[in-house]
């Protein structure tokens, strides 16, 4: 009831203020963003994080919907889903309080679709049913779809039309790859027909008896749809256009949530359902998400607009998330499942802080801005924080998982159990696996290339001579002019707003950069809450590894069910 | 005698309905004829009652004549193809459907003369006034649909069918008053003429293969002997006639032409009706011939072969349409799918794009055909989701063409009264007319497949028996073309929502009937709670598409005959 209850509000909000008054619509949102993260601080509390893989808080009998079709209402998260769940809640009225000033034209309209949206992602984490899952997956379009197309920059229809066809047209692939899993579990019920279901825990129990080559298949089907949403290299290119196009709050939901939809679906759905492809086809990911990582780092380098800047690293970031869940090892996991929510709250804060600079001075361009430190403190101060979080300074968030990711990728090879290696008795702590040193090197690489990209950007529109562009941009686009140090209180209006950071805004930005340091300073309580998944999926590979197929594991028990008449 | 017409009651219901509206179209008083929608209307919702009534009890098989049903009153036996439920559900929508369709046509002709007389400028002239005629031939048409779904014969199918069709070509004559229309309806009449040729063609050739014009015989004689070459042939004429009916490739050539001369709501009608009796004529020819054919290509047991694993077991024994059937029809769909939704990226009349649209959709609905009944539950039996399929598009087609019937701009240099017809039109839809703007929008998002609406759920059957019967790379066609679509109907959903008005959608203004309006209300409202509530339309579709399958025919040696048929003994009669 917990988690129908924070899919439920803020959906009921979001048609109340459909229908509210405009003055009213800010208030509702605060209201409907607020409650749902009150309630997610008390479903914390009743989570029992000792046994973090149970699927818990979901309804004991799940309602079924639809029943021809096989769908049941059952909801439910693990340690995981729950710990999403938590950053979607808590980016909700975050986004609510950026969009204060920043959006002043059909005022409505916006939050009641922001709401609809934190309803979806909200969905996504807590679906225990396919068909509910893909129902919110695929539902987040819309709103995201509405919210870059009515409040985007220039060129937002372009970026509009672009994200929803790519998602849509993966999303529709992987759908029919899930579908085949499903209609599999029909066939493999030990003879009977069972009628058929959505049910993950069932399906996901069904799928790992098929073939290998079955499960080459959907992987490839799952991938089309998830990997898009992550966005992986080479489909990563709606991810730069909709974030630079999407108003604030829109690129914090894209990069702090919408992208995880994406490594929560490998996580969920492609491990524990094709692990004999998952195996087979781990070092092509891990290489893709490598040249993801290095490209995404480079194209960053020569950005001059920063809200781009920062979106090319999110496809460099993710890189390392899906590097560190296919090194199948339990370090690699972890730091993949700590990735998501750290790069959701650092990326999330970058977007806001960007959005900040944006409401002030109308641009986005590296050449228009510098050396804003001396006329925004306040905002530095969280700016070069945030930047260290992101480029992955020990003592904030980002090291962490960014490390655990490499280690893993390191540690996951066979080849350390044997040859000079087993000699020079460095197998400590190795994994077995297709990855390794050398994965994680070129890896590696890409955190020196994100130090550069960041710290040149935060040297340019930090420090530096004070530039601030001519009238705003709005009719002089081209370089901004050099104002004096003096004149700290120059005559350019900053769009109603004082100079440096309102309350409001240090608000905002305060909660994420408290969690930062403490994931940073502190993160077991949370590794710790993720080994209860983590080795639930990772002791299926550990078995199928040291066992080269075919694993007993898998392909037993597949004989066995298949035998049955 | 007297069970045959028992089962008869709703056509006969709307038949008379019928008459009485053909009566009323000679009486000397406008009140008298302006009464003609109303008995339409009461004749639809008679039929509606009629139709639920005779629903019959899974396995009782009560109905004596309906798809197939060879023994009168007794439980289908192994052997035998009985689609008998699939009769009552296809009336009972038909006259749902029909009754939204019948709203939308409120003011379709007689529309200037009617004005001018209640302006007091004309007196009302009996000899002038179209009005019940139109009525009448709506119900004609639908009475047509309803028999098509009644046929047990090829006869009778053909007269329904043709019974289904003539009356549209009138219909889409008389829906405006411009030369246009009367051009799409000569287009349409004469490329209707070449179907209806061609199908006759393929029945004529069926009873040369098999000696029968009944059904049931043919089903029997197909299975006793197998399809001969002849009956082959028949069968693939009548499936390339059929297409016509269902805008399908290689027969869609008129539809944009068509639809974009007609007036929307009768568009609306067309996209609908004979596209039902289409998809129900192939249902009984196909399903006629059986989905019961040993296949060496079957999917996925193929797909899979050769990985040292036993062949997954097909639901339904990896049994399949006789190989040359499965590939034709297997190319009629993707290419229908791929030609409309590639056809519709480029237009920019509303109209054309929801043309092109219903091409695509007919595309979609092929694969629940070639799938045919895999299983028997509602995700496993491609006749159940076709037929959920018929329904879904039904309510939602409709309501996007209604709010289209519902606005109109100016009158032009001739006196006509304009239709919103381009894009442009819709511009700010949902601020200025805020209900007829969100129908479009959801109706548009629900054609387009996008969950949770009723479009996704009438889609995900098809994907479900498409992987059941292993036609995979079909359903990958069928994905990527919803992708396609996707561009399309997002933009048909977000102009009215997104974009803000000009000058050109400010000369747009509703209707002056409130029928339509109504109409699209419905529509949306319907999508809306079939959407949430579904359930119980699957389940009468799951049940409407039950079919009893026989033991494989021949499954050893290859399911085309090439032997003559043995002619039976009643051809000498």
């Amino acid at each position: 009831m917990l988690l129908a209850a924070l899919i439920l509000i803020p959906l009921l909000f979001g048609v109340l203020i459909a229908f509210a008054p405009d003055g009213r619509a800010r208030t509702l949102a605060g209201l409907g963003t607020t409650l749902p993260l009150l309630l997610g601080a008390y479903v914390a509390t009743t989570f029992d994080w000792t046994t973090g893989e149970r699927m818990q808080l979901g309804p004991m009998e799940p309602a079924a919907w639809m029943k021809p079709l096989g769908i049941t209402l059952s909801l439910g998260v693990d340690s995981v889903a729950l710990l999403l769940v938590l950053l979607t809640l808590l980016l909700g009225p975050i986004c609510v309080a950026a969009s204060a000033t920043a959006i002043t034209t059909r005022v409505r309209t916006y939050y009641a679709w922001l709401l609809v949206l934190q309803a979806a992602m909200t969905g996504v984490f807590c679906a225990r049913d396919l068909i509910v899952f893909y129902i919110c997956f695929e539902f987040t379009l819309i709103p995201m779809f509405v919210l870059i197309s009515l409040w985007g920059s220039t060129n937002r229809k372009k970026a509009a039309i672009k994200f929803f066809l790519f998602t849509f047209t993966g999303s529709v692939i992987a759908l029919a790859g899930l579908v085949y899993v499903a209609w599999y579990a029909t066939t493999t019920s030990g003879g009977k027909f069972a009628g058929w279901t959505f049910d993950i825990g069932v399906l996901e129990s069904a799928a790992r008896t098929m073939s290998a080559k079955q499960q080459a298949f959907v992987l490839l089907a799952l991938m089309a749809g998830f990997a898009v949403k992550v966005p992986l290299f080479p489909v990563h290119t709606w991810l730069p256009l909709a974030h630079t196009e999407a108003p604030t709050a829109g690129s914090v939901i894209l990069a702090g949530v919408l992208l995880k939809l994406g490594t929560y679906a490998l996580y969920r759905f492609v491990l524990p359902f094709v692990p004999l492809a998952v195996v087979e086809y781990a070092p092509l990911i891990a290489l893709l998400s490598i040249v993801g990582i290095l490209y995404g780092g480079l194209v960053c380098w020569v950005q001059t607009d920063v809200k781009k800047l920062v979106a090319y690293s999110s496809v460099a970031h993710l890189g390392f998330c899906i590097l560190g869940m296919f090194a199948l090892n339990n370090t690699g996991l972890t730091g993949s499942i700590l990735y998501m929510i750290n790069h959701g709250l650092s990326t999330g804060a970058l977007f806001l802080l960007i959005g900040m600079v944006y409401e002030r001075h109308h641009t986005r361009s590296m050449k228009e801005l510098g050396g804003l430190a001396k006329r925004m403190p306040v905002w530095a101060t969280f700016m070069v924080f945030f930047v260290m979080a992101s480029v992955g300074l020990p003592g904030l968030n980002g090291f962490v998982s960014e490390f655990l990711c490499l280690l893993g990728a390191f540690q996951a090879s066979s080849a350390w159990g044997s040859g000079v290696w087993h000699s020079l008795g460095v197998q400590k702590g190795a994994t077995p696996g297709d990855l390794g040193p050398w994965f994680a090197a070129v890896a590696g690489t890409g955190m020196i290339v994100a130090a550069m990209y960041l710290l040149i950007m935060v040297g340019r529109v930090v420090w530096g001579k004070l530039v601030l562009p001519h009238g705003h941009g709005a009719d002089n686009h081209g370089h901004g002019h050099d104002v004096p140090a003096a004149d700290s209180h120059a005559t350019e209006s900053t769009g109603g707003l004082p100079p440096d950071l309102t309350k409001r805004e240090i608000l905002t930005l305060l909660p994420l950069a408290a969690l930062c340091l403490a994931l940073g300073l502190y993160p077991k309580p949370v590794l710790m809450a993720l080994q209860g998944p983590v080795s639930r999926t990772v002791s299926m590979y550990d078995e199928m590894l040291r066992n080269p197929r075919p694993g007993p594991a898998v392909e037993k028990s597949a004989a066995a069910e298949r035998g049955a008449p | 005698m007297s069970g045959r017409l028992a089962f008869l009651y709703p056509e006969i219901a709307l038949f008379v309905a019928t008459c009485v509206v053909m009566v009323l179209g000679l009486s000397r008083t406008l009140k008298a004829r302006k009464a003609s929608a109303w008995v339409a209307g009461l004749g639809l919702v008679a039929a509606g009652v009629l139709a639920m009534a005779s629903t019959p009890r899974m396995g009782q098989a009560s109905c004596p004549i309906s798809g197939f049903v060879y023994h009168d009153g007794l439980t289908p036996a192994m052997g035998q193809v009985v689609l008998a439920e699939m009769v009552p559900y296809v009336k009972v929508m038909i006259a749902g459907i029909g009754l939204l369709l019948l709203l939308t046509m409120a003011g379709t002709v007689d529309r200037e003369d009617e004005a001018r007389i209640a302006a007091g400028q004309a007196v009302f002239d009996p000899l002038r006034s179209n009005r019940a005629e139109f009525y009448a031939f709506v119900l004609f048409s639908l009475t047509g649909l309803m028999l098509t779904a009644s046929a047990d014969d090829l006869i009778w199918l053909f007269l329904a069918l043709e019974l289904t069709s003539l009356p549209t070509y009138i219909m889409v004559a008389i829906s405006t008053a411009r030369n246009r229309s009367r051009e799409a309806a000569v287009k349409y009449f004469f490329l209707g003429a070449l179907g209806a040729a061609i199908f006759l063609y393929g029945f004529a050739l069926m009873y040369g293969g098999t000696g029968h014009t009944n059904l049931n015989a043919i089903a029997q004689h197909f299975r006793e002997h197998g399809v001969s070459t002849l009956s082959m042939a028949g069968v693939l004429l009548a499936v390339f006639g059929l297409c016509f009916k269902i805008a399908a490739v290689p027969m869609h050539f008129y539809t944009p032409d068509v639809y974009e001369g007609a007036a929307p709501q009768v568009s609306g009608f067309l996209a609908f009706v004979p596209k039902t009796a289409g998809f129900v004529a192939l249902l009984l020819i196909v399903g006629a011939v059986g989905w019961e054919y040993a296949g060496h290509s079957a999917g996925v047991t193929s797909l899979f072969a050769g990985d040292g694993m036993e062949p997954v077991k097909h639901a339904a024994g990896g049994r399949q349409l006789p190989e040359l059937l499965r590939l034709t029809l297997w190319v009629i769909a993707a290419l229908t799918m791929t030609v409309g939704n590639v056809l519709a990226l480029l237009q920019s009349s509303v109209k054309r794009v929801l043309a092109y649209s219903s091409i695509a959709h007919s595309g979609y609905m092929l694969v629940g055909l070639i799938a045919g009944p895999v299983g028997s539950t509602f995700t496993t039996n491609g006749v159940s989701a076709i037929l959920f399929y018929l329904a879904a598009y039904g309510v939602m087609n409709t309501g996007a063409f209604a709010v289209l019937a519902a606005l109109e701009r100016g009158r032009d240099a001739e006196g006509h009264v304009g239709e919103a017809e381009s894009f442009d039109d819709l511009r700010g839809l949902c601020a200025s007319r805020p209900m007829l703007g969100w129908v479009l929008v959801v109706c548009s998002l629900s054609l387009l497949g996008l969950p949770p609406l009723l479009g996704f759920f009438g889609k995900l059957p098809l994907f479900s028996v498409g992987i059941a019967a292993g036609e995979i790379p079909l359903v990958i066609v069928l994905g990527l073309n919803s992708a396609i679509a996707a561009y399309y109907y997002l933009r048909l959903a977000f102009t009215p929502l997104l974009d803000a008005k000009d000058e050109g959608s400010a000369a747009i203004q509703a209707a002056p009937f409130k029928g339509r309006a109504v109409a699209a209300a419905l529509s949306a409202a319907g999508v809306l709670v079939l959407s949430l509530a579904g359930g119980w339309l699957m389940t009468k579709a799951a049940h409407a598409g039950a079919y009893y399958p026989s033991a494989p025919v021949k499954a050893e040696s290859a399911p085309i005959s090439d032997e003559p048929a043995p002619l039976p003994n009643d051809v000498h009669e």
